[in-house]
């Protein structure tokens, strides 16, 4: 023990060491800094006052409710108030507003495509793109062209019931035959029907073509006599360049064959009567509405 | 009574450990580095078994549980034995640790890419490899245990405290998270005994206390007996290493209901997580002053030697992220950070930064000596190690701050009529540029890896190369063992 007692000073520091040894390993007796030892005690009196002020410490029967009153719900309530306070200054408003008093109104109008568009973002980007862009089977919805109407009142209708929903009786419907698969024609019928289309969306005269006769018996009905398309139907226009399921030959080819239809939910039952109202003036100013 | 030289200690045991964890790291980082391209890039998920879901708890566990676990083993170890000057108890003990460990690691690894988990984070496998592991682990203590009561020397030193908190606390942790009920001895599938919020909270204290006992506790460890080993200095304080251990073990064990901040979990359990999480700061902090005091009086010391220089990277890191861990745990910097990017940061500057520096650090160290060697190959290369893993994480935790907090920001942004500014894909969409930055980190990060394994493998060949200094400056003759081979 003797060796213990002896002391053991540290040549470089002068600082005194405990008198141990492991492995050529030693400590020094320095004291604890004085800085640290203040900054433990400051956050030890802080979590104290902390302990008296919000919910802190479990008892009989709950937990110490703090002097504040705090609890997580009242913060809730209190962030979520906070918003609901800047719709409510247009809310009651824009419920009482129809579509066209709406649209006149810039503070409704700002306020309505706002909210369609948080909604847009939330639920309808997934299928027509973050920037409404759309994509193969997908419209776009900034253009002109559409299927089943461009005015708000048209759109909030196609919103509401969706597109050959099953079990909305008011949904958009109307079904292109599969022209091929059904042998509603025969594959030379096709070719020849599919060439006057392509020349149609040429914009060339193709009254000469042989698919000519075969259009205005099979395809006019819905299509219309110069294939510029009819919306009762949700027939598209076939002159223009916009071609939801692909402009190629091939792919025109494979719409006439098998037919296509594509479907959107019917959002009344998703979303609030509001919500629905807000998207279809904001689907509205896009850029393509009537 | 310091004589070293009479005792025969088992280095073996230590050896074999060292390799796994060289091993065991480049997978683990190679796992990191895929899926966090699998953040930027998702179509390098591959169905079923290479999803992000399946690799992440590979990443996790590989890097925390393969590599850190591996580095704690050889670490403690080597420590152990020369601190109480006596042999390594039951060397065949010591050896089913070894087999058992490395069977568990292999186990948890099928089981996440075939989907076997029991979804809590950090303790993913399914009961039959968590009770391997509770084998495997009260064997661990028993060896340890053995050899602290064997020691020759009178007192035990503080890295040893700080291993057998690790190795206890662990135990306790891992018995106490996975309790559950497998649906059928033949099946890999279990419930968990608790349910719900009681769940949650015992996931979130097995959690948090992972970070604490395994990545702190026991790397501070390491670094209290490797720093001042390899600064050939004394412990800077005898005082502070006693009150900061005390503290640091009280206090961590309740921090874990921070995690569960604005949940289920009653107001009163989020206070204590958070308070204690405060006081945490200090105490953490205390193993970080006394390890970089340890320097007072070798200051230049830093200048010449690279290993030194990860060691005291290691603890800088380690000071940032126990100062960040706090202030994320304040119920309103959290109400921020919660569930962001910014966790994914504050988790890897703890994780590369401190666990895996201090690791690098110590097996420089450790390397030569094992296997007979002065010095290692090259400790030019341990430098461009330090440069260029130090820019990976650079890369990365910035990366990862300015992402989350911009995700966080994204998330609560209303406009002035009261509706969300940014749908969730939009930040998603933001953070595009980050997730590359960040797995641009990790890549560098892993070259580093794989920089170091090469400089061992030459170390344990025997070379030394050409142009080589040792740590304190002095020329050393170049080696070719293979030459010296040809030549006889």
């Amino acid at each position: 023990m003797s060796e213990y007692k002896k002391k053991d000073i540290d040549e470089i520091s002068g600082v005194e060491t405990t008198g141990h040894e492991w492995d050529g390993l030693k400590e020094l007796n320095n004291p604890l800094p004085r800085w640290w030892v203040w900054v433990f005690l400051v956050t030890c009196i802080w979590s104290l006052w902390y302990f008296v002020v919000y919910p802190a410490w479990p008892v009989a029967g709950g937990a110490t409710k703090g002097t504040s009153g705090y609890t997580q719900f009242k913060e809730l309530a209190a962030s979520q108030a906070e918003i609901i306070a800047r719709q409510q200054v247009y809310i009651e408003k824009f419920e009482q507003a129809d579509f066209d008093k709406v649209l006149n109104d810039p503070a409704l109008y700002s306020f309505a495509t706002a909210g369609g568009a948080a909604a847009f973002k939330d639920n309808c980007a997934t299928c027509h793109g973050s920037g409404a862009e759309g994509s193969q089977g997908y419209p776009n919805l900034n253009d002109d062209d559409w299927l089943w109407g461009g005015k708000v009142e048209d759109i909030y209708t196609t919103l509401q019931h969706g597109i050959r929903v099953h079990n909305d009786y008011d949904t958009r419907t109307s079904q292109m035959p599969a022209f091929g698969k059904e042998g509603l024609l025969k594959t030379e019928q096709i070719n020849d029907v599919v060439d006057y289309v392509v020349a149609l969306k040429g914009g060339h005269d193709a009254a000469s073509l042989q698919g000519y006769d075969i259009f205005q018996q099979n395809c006019a009905s819905c299509h219309g006599a110069d294939g510029k398309g009819l919306r009762e139907f949700g027939a598209p226009n076939l002159t223009d360049a916009i071609w939801l399921y692909g402009g190629k030959r091939a792919d025109i080819y494979q719409s006439v064959f098998y037919s296509r239809a594509g479907m959107m939910p019917a959002w009344k039952n998703r979303l609030d009567e509001n919500t629905i109202r807000q998207l279809a003036i904001y689907v509205h100013q896009l850029g393509g509405g009537e | 009574m310091n004589d070293n030289t009479a005792v025969k200690y088992n280095y073996d045991i230590v050896r074999m450990f060292t390799l796994a964890t060289c091993f065991w790291g480049i997978v683990g980082m190679l796992g990191g580095v895929f899926i966090a391209l699998q953040m930027a890039f998702p179509a390098l998920n591959l169905e079923p078994y290479l999803t992000f879901g399946r690799l992440r708890p590979l990443h996790t566990s590989g890097v925390i549980f393969a590599f850190g676990g591996n580095a704690l083993f050889a670490t403690s170890y080597y420590v152990v034995q020369r601190t109480c000057r006596t042999r390594l108890w039951g060397d065949k003990w010591a050896s089913f640790t070894f087999w058992g460990y490395q069977a568990f690691i292999v186990m948890a690894a099928l089981g996440y890419v075939l989907g076997v988990t029991q979804a809590k984070e950090y303790a993913e496998p399914e009961w039959y490899a968590d009770l391997w592991l509770t084998i495997v682990w009260v064997a661990y203590l028993v060896v340890y245990m053995m050899t602290v009561v064997n020691r020759k020397e009178p007192h035990l030193y503080v890295a040893n405290w700080f291993f057998l908190a690790f190795i206890i606390t662990v135990a306790v942790l891992h018995i106490g998270n996975n309790l559950s009920l497998p649906v059928d001895w033949r099946y890999a599938k279990s419930y968990s005994v608790p349910a719900g919020v009681q769940s949650a909270m015992i996931q979130w204290w097995y959690g948090h206390n992972a970070v604490g006992f395994f990545l702190t506790a026991g790397f501070l460890g390491m670094m209290y007996y490797f720093i001042p080993k390899r600064a050939e200095r004394p412990v800077y304080s005898y005082r502070l290493s006693i009150v900061h251990f005390w503290s640091l073990i009280f206090i961590y064990i309740w921090a874990g209901p921070h995690h569960l901040h604005y949940t289920a979990l009653p107001d009163w359990a989020q206070t204590l997580g958070m308070t204690f999480s405060i006081m945490l700061w200090m105490p953490s902090w205390g193993g970080m002053i006394n390890g970089m005091m340890t320097l007072s009086g070798a200051w230049h010391k830093l200048r010449k030697d690279p290993v030194l220089q990860f060691m005291i990277v290691a603890l800088a890191f380690y000071g940032m992220s126990t100062f960040e861990g706090p202030l994320m745990s304040i119920r309103a910097v959290n109400s921020l950070s919660h569930y962001t990017d910014w966790t994914i940061g504050h988790v890897h500057s703890g994780a590369l930064g401190w666990v895996g520096f201090i690791t690098f650090g110590c097996l420089y160290y450790l390397v030569p000596k094992l296997w007979g060697r002065e010095e290692l190959y090259s400790l030019k290369l341990v430098s461009t190690h330090l440069w260029v893993a130090t820019f990976g994480i650079v890369l990365y935790i910035s990366s990862m701050w300015v992402s989350g907090i911009m995700q966080g920001l994204m998330w609560r942004s209303y406009n002035e009529y009261g509706f969300l500014t940014y749908s969730f894909v939009e930040t998603v969409e933001a953070m595009h540029p980050y997730y590359i930055i960040r797995a641009t980190g990790g890549i560098l990060y892993l070259a580093g890896a794989l920089i170091m394994s090469y400089n061992f493998y030459r170390t344990i060949k025997g070379d030394v190369a050409k142009n080589e200094v040792d740590k304190d400056g002095n020329p050393r003759q170049a080696i070719s063992a293979a030459s010296l081979v040809a030549a006889e």
